[in-house]
């Protein structure tokens, strides 16, 4: 990417990052982080503040990549068997491109998979992705994600929405 | 034909000296008698006042299976009530919290109730006029908790009116709650930052039991705690150490530590570990903090409140506290494999606002759905449950450390891999499950 991405760029890199969870090519998709990039769940509708209030997630690359190594561990008891997801997303829709700061705003609304052994779980929610160029390629500032029921009781939430 | 019901010899029965029987886990009579007795007979934790602090103001909740409404009165005085119209059966609070004014007013057919249960006005009241209605339950109101007891901010409540008092069904153990609220320097605490919901499909003891079971974290959690050092470990020299890391790195302490970190048991199931050291015991300090509480205490008693650093208490029959993260967790029984785990948090009042950030990420962490800590021990929970269906064995194994002589002996500080904890645990079931039952004619 030479310059200024286009919208259908923006789009089509939130399409590859989810087809990179659901192929669980989890080191591939933690690079398209920024070094101080963010992965963002919130526990209530509308939640402005990670740091003050809870949050479902609020993991920084370090976090994030102690879920990676996690996952290829041999001691994740709570993955063997493994975990499987499935991303289904509508198309998302640029809400910002500011070309001079090298902001960019992409939004989709999305359903979402996660199955363990015989219990397949439908989660439903937008996703926010905060996009910015490094070294002329796009990498994630933040990824907010904001499930319709984000206060409701869950069981295991395995794997990356 | 009911094995237990009308049976307290064989619920007795069930609970060893060093084993207790996997009915206790699976078996949903006893859990239904659970319901019935032991939650009935204990003191239970319905909330915190924070949560309602004006007039009117109300929380929802269940206190073991019942659905409760915590609620304050006119009077300011806090009042739990049973959280059903004696028309129709209507929950009359619907919301998590809210508040309803001076009066509940049933959304089906507008009958309202003052906010201590009270019957206040029914429409088209003459329609009961000589019907005898004066003498059917449904005139005394809202069925009320009788016995509620506001503790330093929180609220128990047990649910039959005659049994054990508050000040002995906890005694000593209190020194918890008291700690975490003397770590604010205005001595006071409020509910903040959210609730975790987490659903396990299990039963709740086998939370209970996890709380003061020393010998799992560096086994159950290494794949976490122990990839966060990893990765810690891996950052360029000089890197200052993350919160996380803090957090996480003390899970993967040898046994030796857990050994020497002890573990205290007082009567009627409650405990704690961590008497000289925990895995809270080693945090950075928050600047500002410390010079706040030698303001408010002094220096040597701030001393001695930040000293203690208990890792988790047990008020059994159904939370666990952590005064040192001020962290709250709520294991709510909804049948004999599922189990609610609510997990609270607390701003400590006048204090800096780190210390509630690293609370939170505490709980985010490690109690969250979405934790790397809460997914491990889940999956031996329920692996447990079912696992717990085999014919080939039928008890649960709690001999660890037993001592014949231990029985009947109350703060106790001894080796923190100790199972006493458990031990007690049981033997307080054993007793409040067999208070009130009655046995079969």
């Amino acid at each position: 990417m030479s310059n200024i991405p286009t919208s259908q760029q923006l789009i089509d890199f939130v399409y590859a990052e989810a087809r990179m969870l659901d192929e669980q090519r989890f080191e591939d998709w933690l690079a398209l982080f920024t070094d101080d990039g963010h992965y963002w769940m919130p526990l209530v509708p509308g939640q402005q503040d990670p740091r003050l209030h809870t949050s479902l997630l609020y993991e920084d690359k370090l976090l994030l990549r102690v879920r990676v190594e996690r996952l290829a561990g041999a001691r994740t008891f709570s993955q063997q068997p493994r975990s499987r997801c499935h991303h289904l997303l509508q198309q998302p829709t640029v809400e910002k491109l500011d070309a001079t700061a090298g902001q960019f705003t992409v939004r989709s609304a999305f359903h979402y998979v996660e199955t363990r052994l015989d219990t397949q779980t439908l989660f439903a929610g937008w996703a926010t992705h905060d996009l910015v160029l490094v070294d002329g390629a796009l990498r994630i500032h933040q990824k907010r994600v904001d499930l319709v029921n984000c206060d409701a009781a869950f069981g295991n939430i395995n794997l990356f929405m | 034909m009911s094995r237990y019901q009308g049976h307290p010899d064989a619920v007795q029965a069930l609970v060893r000296d060093t084993e207790v029987h996997k009915d206790v886990y699976i078996d949903q009579e006893v859990f239904e008698l659970e319901m019935a007795h032991l939650f009935a007979n204990t003191w239970v934790y319905v909330g915190h006042a924070s949560q309602i602090p004006n007039k009117g103001d109300y929380y929802t909740t269940t206190v073991g299976t019942e659905p409760v409404v915590m609620v304050r009165h006119t009077d300011n005085s806090i009042r739990v009530l049973y959280n059903r119209c004696p028309h129709k059966g209507v929950k009359v609070a619907g919301e998590v919290c809210g508040n309803t004014g001076k009066f509940f007013r049933c959304p089906y057919h507008a009958w309202t109730f003052k906010t201590d249960g009270s019957l206040l006005s029914i429409p088209l009241k003459k329609g009961y006029d000589n019907t005898g209605f004066e003498h059917d339950e449904a005139s005394g109101g809202l069925a009320t908790v009788s016995d509620v007891k506001v503790y330093r901010d929180f609220v128990f409540c047990r649910l039959n009116a005659e049994g054990v008092s508050f000040e002995d069904y906890f005694g000593n153990s209190l020194s918890t709650i008291d700690n975490m609220v003397d770590r604010s320097p205005e001595g006071k605490l409020e509910i903040a930052g959210g609730v975790l919901r987490y659903m396990h499909h299990c039963n709740w003891k086998m939370l209970v039991d996890n709380q003061t079971d020393t010998c799992h974290p560096m086994v159950a959690h290494e794949s976490s705690a122990g990839t966060a050092v990893k990765v810690w470990n891996e950052a360029p020299p000089g890197t200052p150490k993350p919160m996380a890391v803090e957090l996480f790195a003390p899970f993967m302490s040898p046994y030796e530590f857990f050994e020497k970190m002890g573990i205290r048991v007082w009567d009627n199931g409650h405990g704690h570990t961590g008497v000289a050291d925990s895995i809270h015991a080693a945090y950075s300090p928050v600047p500002g903090y410390w010079e706040q509480m030698v303001a408010a205490y002094g220096e040597d008693r701030a001393k001695q409140i930040l000293g203690e650093v208990r890792h988790n208490t047990v008020y059994w029959p159904n939370i666990m506290i952590k005064g040192p993260i001020q962290t709250l967790r709520l294991f709510k029984p909804i049948a004999a494999d599922r189990t609610l785990v609510e997990s609270w948090t607390f701003r400590l009042v006048g204090a800096p606002d780190m210390l509630l950030e690293r609370t939170l990420m505490y709980n985010r962490l490690v109690n969250a759905p979405t934790s790397v800590v809460g997914h491990d021990d889940l999956e031996m929970y329920e692996r447990a449950q079912e696992g717990l269906h085999a014919r080939g064995r039928d008890w649960v194994n709690v001999a660890r450390l037993y001592d014949p002589a231990e029985v009947g002996q109350t703060d106790v500080a001894t080796n923190g891999t100790n199972e006493w904890q458990m031990r007690n645990q049981f033997r307080a079931w054993s007793r409040y499950m067999t208070a009130t039952m009655q046995e079969a004619k």
